[in-house]
């Protein structure tokens, strides 16, 4: 890694840390709970970010391999907050159709 | 710390990583004092999984990949899912709790934090060779896994056969943990809500003998009957 890259990396990761500061302002203080919803989906995104610069950094490539178990995650907790927002309840199908029967409050 | 930023061959960042290290335990601390002010629960379960991400992130800067893994797995996935479906049976939002009936939880607080930090000084330094960790049996695990058991990561040969017993008693905690949590919650909405067909005759929540017992005055839980 030649210098000029990893101070490129360093960089770039402390300006992903203020990011997710401005991620976590508009978390505390988001008036409805949407922008904090996308705020959090965001904050999420700024993680896995984070975390494939710093493995770079360090020197080991192979937490990449955790950024994605994080992608996962996020996506997710996500998915899990829109459904109790929409339905109320968590054993609901993805798919529109499967849960006609249920009554989503949609 | 001129020693480890000259035995590298590469630039090392030995102090931009521990500015990064700082700012990253920062925002724990914000994010940490927003989930104790705040009074919406839903915020608090998003902020929560935030929480997660964050310390997770903290633990690869500290070489904990497992660890890491962990973390990020249960507290932002499935604590997040299951904190939710705990909602579906609560409030939504929690009330402020007096001031003097705070303060017995803050002492307990205290005095832990402190018998903590009084602790730190006895831990070795950070890659000590004489430390407990390195100079008994950890050396032995060390050698003799590659051979032993032929499995390239000693975390993982010890975990999964030096301590495969002890692990089997942890994987069967947790299995029946989950159990009780899943059965408590009831994921698919009904929890709260039974219904039995003894002799024909049916018998609901609602119409059950317990029921109109817990709407006698001297029951002393109103609480939970108003929340199912």
């Amino acid at each position: 890694m030649s210098p000029f890259m990893g101070y490129f990396m360093l960089g770039s990761a402390f300006l992903i840390i203020v990011s997710m500061a401005l991620m976590l302002a508009r978390l505390l203080g988001g008036p409805t709970l949407y922008d904090r919803l996308l705020a959090v989906n965001s904050f999420g995104t700024k993680t896995v970010l984070f975390l494939c610069v710093f493995c770079f950094i360090i020197g080991r490539p192979d937490g990449v391999d955790i950024a994605l178990l994080y992608a996962l995650m996020n996506f997710i907790g996500t998915i899990a907050v829109l459904k109790f927002f929409n339905y109320q309840a968590l054993d609901v199908g993805l798919m529109r159709g499967n849960n006609s029967e249920r009554g989503g409050r949609s | 710390m001129s020693g480890i930023m000259t035995a590298a061959s590469e630039p090392s960042f030995v102090v931009p990583v521990l500015l990064l290290d700082i700012s990253l335990l920062a925002l724990l601390v914000v994010v940490a004092f927003a989930i104790v002010r705040m009074r919406s629960l839903f915020a608090i379960v998003m902020l929560q999984g935030v929480y997660s991400l964050v310390s997770a992130a903290w633990f690869v800067s500290l070489d904990a990949v497992d660890v890491a893994f962990t973390e990020a797995a249960v507290g932002a996935g499935v604590s997040t899912v299951l904190m939710l479906s705990a909602m579906l049976l609560a409030d939504r939002k929690s009330t402020p709790v007096p001031m003097r009936r705070q303060l017995g939880a803050l002492t307990v607080v205290i005095i832990a934090g402190a018998a903590m930090l009084y602790a730190v000084g006895d831990m070795p330094a950070f890659g000590d060779p004489n430390s407990p960790a390195n100079s008994y049996v950890g050396m032995d695990f060390m050698a003799k896994t590659a051979e032993e058991i032929k499995i390239p990561n000693v975390v993982t040969a010890v975990l999964a056969s030096y301590r495969g017993y002890d692990t089997f008693g942890e994987v069967v905690v947790i299995f029946s943990a989950g159990l009780g949590v899943l059965l408590l919650l009831g994921l698919n909405g009904n929890a709260g809500r039974w219904e039995a067909k003894p002799n024909g005759q049916v018998i609901k929540d609602r119409t059950a003998p317990s029921a109109s017992q817990a709407d006698a005055p001297q029951s002393d839980q109103p609480e939970m009957e108003a929340s199912t």
